[in-house]
């Protein structure tokens, strides 16, 4: 039942925080919202016009106004207090587990500073990139057998990852703006053309977590799927491993078939050899 | 009293010349009344292609998987939508308001620079052609917020794009020239006596209105002049390969976009403002409190740009100043609320159709205003952006906020405008159609986007029970729609049948009511003495007194009275 009031959460620390500050708001909103219907309401029927009525000549009241004014700056002060409170809880990531995946780049802050991104007390994450495109995710994993990041196994659509263990996403655009959301998994983050974007999120068992874009990125907007798949580590490192595989496969079959178009057609007439 | 008609104020406007008539007339009027009706009638007729625009929408969404219309179709309808509504009904429509109605209570006999007045309002229609010509080409798709790149030509290469930047640019004009000439009418046009703390409500809200739009539109122009630029004459100013960057349009256009909420929403808290008081029979509660709070949500609200960008790479420093600027702003909106049930409570209350559509109004903006705290808390914010949730925030802001106080103000206002009363029967059930077709419409889109359900997307998957969700939702736009229809229907039948008005039929607070309804092109032959914030009130009273001293078997007095305004 409460589920039908509040936004999808659990999968993760960080949108399990989001739930409850905004189970909390919820509460006070709801108090807030009866108080001032029902004020209305009674208003409407009690001073309805009647027989032999006088309306009271009343135009203010000082004291009055001061207290409801201060009344509700205290309320939205508790409000931010709490938010603060719980902050660290939402944006910090946590340490992997200790069965998390084995994975685990060491961080350089030095490199990657930036205020929005935050690393494990550890620095030690799991670090996916995840580039949006009209219209699909591609997921880049660490993996690149070459010193310009080439070579890593990605996927699309589907981000599969390990479980117990902290990921780090680094959004990127490649085209237009995209927002990254897997309602389960914490908040959206944006991706825009030109900047990163960072989140995390630590699921604790295997699962499938359903997301979308959330921002309006052209006709296939309503399509752009974002599935997380989380496995064990072991499965996942296998996964992986075996991504890599036939991307690399893959790779040389097309450079097989490029070399045959090339001595078909005679060589340099092929675009992008 | 027996003896004796109740009071009625010395009307003294005499129709000092022949009204013109025939098409002509209006098309080169300067008379602040007849562009005001120019400006209502035109607004009206977007309003209601908004809406049908509206309805597919929520059409398409009846059904999951649903292909009623096409991906494209349903991008072009909720751009045209969005924008409709905001630039070419609420902002102008509080214009033609204010421009009936501004001079009159005020005590004034036109605008301070009518040529100009009357420029805004062909900008506006000018504006409106051009954009929804382009439903014979190519209509824009990139959403009222044309992000770019999306709106770039690369990825949105038709003139749709075009004509809706010439749209801003248009109506941006046209409110721009209307905001600097309200503010001069108001500044140079009051009547005596009219000194700063006895300015109508709706008058105090009208000069924020103008301040804001004076503030805002600059920089809503720059921003669109860059796309335009960006798009036919190669520039990059949001294209980050070339040094430009998609975020600049972000701040640019939600620095305008903010404020552009309270631009819609402090008319519609004026005009509630005024009509409380009449039907309660008792003055505002806390005149100086809701002036006051008026100018402090003006300020605030350009401080708070930035909670649209929530989601954005931005600084956590600025997270945490928008969310506390953001509920900063909550104060003094709060404040107002409880006002207005002050100034209900104690009241003898006339159940009156605008007296409904300012409760209802009462009761949905508190919706949205509430809803609108959870979207401040930015971590929130993060769960809650983009979806139906954020969809479900604006319109019980936008149309309980801005929509019902328009409602309240055609059924207070008609009377004055035409001469004739709109039916109360019918205006009552337009009013309960409306709201319950607001609640049942909106208030489902705070679960249906809380289950994941994005904005602007033409098809959904039926996870959980979004199908049934979207379908009351659905059904609830159709209810509003009927609501919309009856007072359509309401206005068109009372033209020729509603009862005569007469000068001041709700026995009225301010100076519109001290002349004819309508009212002579000169507006007043002789404008009172303001003493106070309700003049209506103390002539009414100075009338009673005078004739009760002068003779109790006068019995022509009144009828007299009546005679020289009509």
């Amino acid at each position: 039942m409460l589920a039908f009031f509040t936004p999808s959460s659990g999968a993760s620390p960080n949108a399990q925080e989001i739930h409850t500050l905004y189970v909390i708001t919820l509460v006070i909103a709801l108090i807030i919202f009866f108080a001032v219907e029902i004020a209305l309401g009674y208003a409407l029927i009690k001073f309805r016009k009647r027989k032999g009525a006088v309306p009271a000549q009343i135009r203010g009241n000082t004291r009055l106004e001061a207290g409801w004014t201060v009344a509700a700056a205290v309320i939205l002060l508790g409000l931010a207090v709490l938010t603060f409170a719980k902050l660290s809880s939402i944006q910090d990531p946590p340490n992997s587990g200790p069965g998390g995946s084995t994975l685990l780049g060491e961080q350089n802050n030095l490199i990657y500073a930036s205020n929005q991104r935050k690393l494990p007390p550890n620095g030690k994450a799991l670090e996916i990139n995840v580039i949006g495109r009209q219209y699909i995710w591609q997921f880049v994993y660490p993996g690149a057998n070459e010193p310009d990041g080439l070579g890593a196994p990605y996927s699309y659509e589907e981000l599969v990852v390990p479980t117990n263990t902290t990921v780090e996403l680094n959004i990127v655009s490649e085209d237009v703006v995209h927002s990254w959301w897997v309602p389960e998994l914490g908040g959206k983050f944006q991706a825009v053309p030109g900047y990163h974007n960072y989140t995390w999120f630590k699921v604790s068992k295997p699962g499938v977590f359903r997301g979308q874009c959330a921002f309006l990125c052209g006709r296939g907007h309503a399509r752009m799927i974002a599935t997380v798949k989380a496995v064990p580590p072991a499965q996942f490192e296998a996964w992986l491993a075996r991504q890599k595989q036939l991307i690399a496969e893959a790779n040389h079959e097309a450079a097989m078939a490029r070399a045959k178009l090339g001595a078909q057609t005679g060589a340099g007439q092929v675009e992008n050899p | 009293m027996a003896t004796y008609a109740p009071p009625i104020p010395q009307v003294s406007a005499q129709r000092a010349e022949p009204e013109p008539t025939g098409w002509t007339s209006w098309i080169t009027t300067t008379d602040h009344k007849r562009i005001g009706i120019m400006y209502m009638v035109t607004t009206f007729v977007f309003f209601c292609l908004g809406g049908t625009e509206a309805l597919m929408i929520r059409l398409q969404l009846g059904a999951p998987s649903n292909t009623l219309v096409t991906p494209e179709i349903y991008n072009q309808l909720f751009t045209m939508h969005g924008t409709t509504m905001i630039f070419l009904f609420v902002v102008p429509m509080m214009a033609g308001l204010a421009n009936y109605f501004l001079p009159l209570m005020i005590g004034a006999r036109d605008m301070a620079f009518p040529r100009l007045n009357a420029l805004s309002y062909w900008l506006l229609l000018a504006g409106g052609i051009v954009f929804y010509a382009s439903l014979f080409w190519h209509p824009p798709e990139a959403g009222w917020t044309s992000y770019p790149p999306l709106s770039e030509s690369l990825y949105s290469p038709s003139g749709g794009q075009d004509a809706w930047i010439y749209l801003i640019h248009l109506t941006g004009l046209s409110s721009l020239l209307g905001a600097v000439n309200f503010y001069a009418t108001i500044a140079n046009m009051r009547a005596r006596g009219m000194s700063w703390g006895r300015l109508p409500l709706f008058v105090w809200a009208i000069l924020t209105y103008s301040v804001l739009l004076i503030f805002a539109l600059p920089v809503i122009a720059a921003a669109v002049t860059m796309l335009l630029t960006d798009r036919h004459f190669g520039t990059h100013f949001f294209d980050q390969t070339e040094g430009g960057s998609p975020l600049l349009w972000q701040n640019l256009f939600w620095f305008f976009g903010h404020p552009e909420v309270y631009i819609m929403v402090l008319p519609g808290f004026g005009i509630v403002s005024e009509i409380l008081p009449v039907f309660a029979r008792k003055p505002i509660f806390g005149y100086k409190a809701i002036a006051a709070s008026t100018v402090a949500i003006a300020f605030l609200g350009f401080l708070t740009w930035a909670h649209h960008m929530f989601t954005t790479p931005i600084p956590e420093a600025i997270l945490v100043f928008v969310m506390l600027s953001s509920f900063l702003i909550a104060v003094p909106t709060g404040v107002k609320m409880l006002n207005w049930i002050a100034t209900l409570w104690r009241g003898t209350i006339e159940f009156k159709t605008p007296l409904l559509f300012c409760a209802g109004f009462i009761a949905l903006f508190l919706i949205g205003g509430i809803s609108g705290v959870f979207l401040a808390i930015f971590p929130v914010d993060w769960q809650l952006n983009e979806t139906y949730f954020v969809v479900a925030h604006i319109h019980f802001v936008l149309v309980g906020g801005a929509v019902f106080p328009i409602f309240a103000s055609i059924y207070y206002w008609f009377p004055k405008i035409t001469g004739r009363m709109l039916g109360e029967g019918l205006g009552k059930l337009s009013f309960w159609l409306m709201f319950w077709g607001v609640v049942v419409t909106f208030l489902i889109q705070h679960v249906i986007g809380m289950d994941g359900m994005p904005r602007r997307v033409y098809e959904y998957d039926n996870v959980g029970h979004l199908a049934l969700y979207n379908q009351i939702s659905t059904v609830g736009s159709f209810i509003l729609a009927a609501g919309v229809a009856v007072t359509i229907f309401n206005v068109w039948r009372s033209l020729k049948v509603g009862a005569i008005a007469g000068p001041d039929p709700w026995k009225a607070n301010t100076l519109e009511w001290f002349t004819s309804s309508p009212p002579p092109v000169n507006n007043f032959d002789v404008v009172p003495v303001v003493r106070s914030a309700e003049p209506m009130k103390d002539i009414r009273h100075e009338v009673q007194r005078r004739d009760a001293g002068a003779t109790a078997g006068a019995a022509s007095a009144p009828a007299g009275a009546t005679q020289v305004g009509l």
